[in-house]
């Protein structure tokens, strides 16, 4: 596979740049040192497809007032120690705020549950509503985020889609997006298969959707799908770094259980202030990698984040930082 | 955040499924996915996504 990759890489001859989109391939490439065995003319970059890195600082800043007004909130674990503008949930639950961590929003019985992910964590999250948990929904969607990308014109000449999202979305949603892209798994000769195959499209200038995951069908998981409909509207969007994409989020429909809704009193103060001294925002859009940045590794460390990209698992610069 | 981990369906009772992941046992909701006793699903922060054959990875 990395002989016909070399092949093909050198056919096309110039520099060419593919994303792959979700956090949790970012982290497979690292992972199997995927960089290393391609060759100098393929850039991959890393994409928006970390939930925690694309939460705005404005909806932690807002989850942290609630905690810090008293309300019980429960949310995944990588949220925990992402920066807001003055402190993270962490810090809040340390004095004394009611902040539970769950593994999966079944285990959320009061209170609020902070709606983070993407398309395949939505319908958890509408499983919640559905039992009539609040909710302050962050949730977006990947094909907007990846429309915006293609028509800013960053240079990506193809994508790696996320397997997980598609296994929700399938796989047919992406064929508006004019651009070559493979739907890929996470086993490391997956991966590279994938990369070849989107090389083929991007040598034949084929703006094609190929599925290479097996789990992915062409229309998703039509149950998982109905869920989010029944309990979501999309809305206008705030993603860290991209700035407000419209349509591309998810809004709890019924204003009841809609924590921004429910708590809009507390929340109307909350002002977000971002650190200039984060990059996050070019690291999410590949106009810089993680060791381009400033800050990488000194001021902005796991131990001490200044931005999402390093706290979370899937974050580019955590990934990068780790695996030095 | 998109992880999903594969695990074999033990129990299956009402839309909750005891399911084994390569030894450790954990409660997974169903509701997304029609799967019985037996079934590889793929599961994502506690809920199956999706059933998948045993050799999915490969495919």
């Amino acid at each position: 596979m990395i002989t016909k990759i070399n092949e093909i890489a050198r056919e096309i001859g110039r520099e060419i740049k593919i994303m792959e989109v979700c956090g949790t391939h970012t982290s497979a490439i690292a992972r199997y040192g995927i960089k290393s065995v391609l060759p100098k003319n393929i850039r991959l970059v890393s994409g928006p497809g970390c939930p925690v890195c694309v939460t705005s600082q404005h909806d932690i800043d807002c989850m942290i007032e609630l905690a810090l007004q008293g309300i019980h909130v429960s949310t995944y674990g990588d949220m925990m120690r992402v920066p807001g503008s003055k402190s993270s949930l962490d810090d809040v639950r340390m004095k004394g705020a009611k902040i539970d961590v769950v593994y999966s929003a079944d285990e959320v019985k009061d209170g609020v549950f902070f709606g983070v992910g993407f398309e395949t964590t939505a319908p958890m999250t509408a499983a919640a509503l559905k039992r009539q948990v609040a909710v302050y929904s962050v949730h977006k969607l990947i094909p907007p985020a990846m429309k915006l990308l293609v028509s800013e014109k960053y240079g990506i000449d193809g994508f790696i889609n996320p397997g997980h999202v598609s296994v929700i979305i399938g796989s047919d949603v992406y064929k508006d997006i004019a651009a070559p892209q493979v739907v890929s798994g996470f086993e490391p000769e997956n991966i590279l298969e994938s990369i070849y195959k989107l090389l083929l499209l991007i040598k034949e200038r084929r703006n094609e959707v190929v599925n290479n995951y097996s789990p992915v069908s062409n229309e998703g998981n039509e149950l998982a799908k109905r869920l989010i409909s029944e309990h979501f509207k999309l809305c206008d969007s705030e993603w860290r770094g991209l700035g407000k994409i419209p349509q591309s989020g998810l809004e709890v429909k019924d204003s009841k259980l809609n924590a921004k809704t429910i708590y809009s009193d507390v929340l109307k103060n909350v002002k977000a202030k971002e650190n200039p001294a984060c990059n996050c925002g070019d690291i999410l859009r590949g106009i810089l990698e993680p060791r381009e940045c400033r800050a990488f590794g000194k001021g902005c460390i796991p131990e001490r984040p200044l931005g999402p990209c390093m706290v979370s698992g899937e974050g580019a610069c955590r990934i990068v930082f780790e695996n030095d | 955040m998109c992880i999903a981990y594969p695990g074999r369906i033990l129990e299956l009772r009402g839309g909750t499924a005891v399911v084994d992941f390569s030894g450790a046992r954990k409660d997974v909701n169903c509701m997304l996915v029609e799967a019985k006793v037996g079934d590889m699903v793929l599961v994502h922060a506690g809920f199956a996504i999706r059933v998948v054959d045993d050799d999915y990875k490969d495919k």
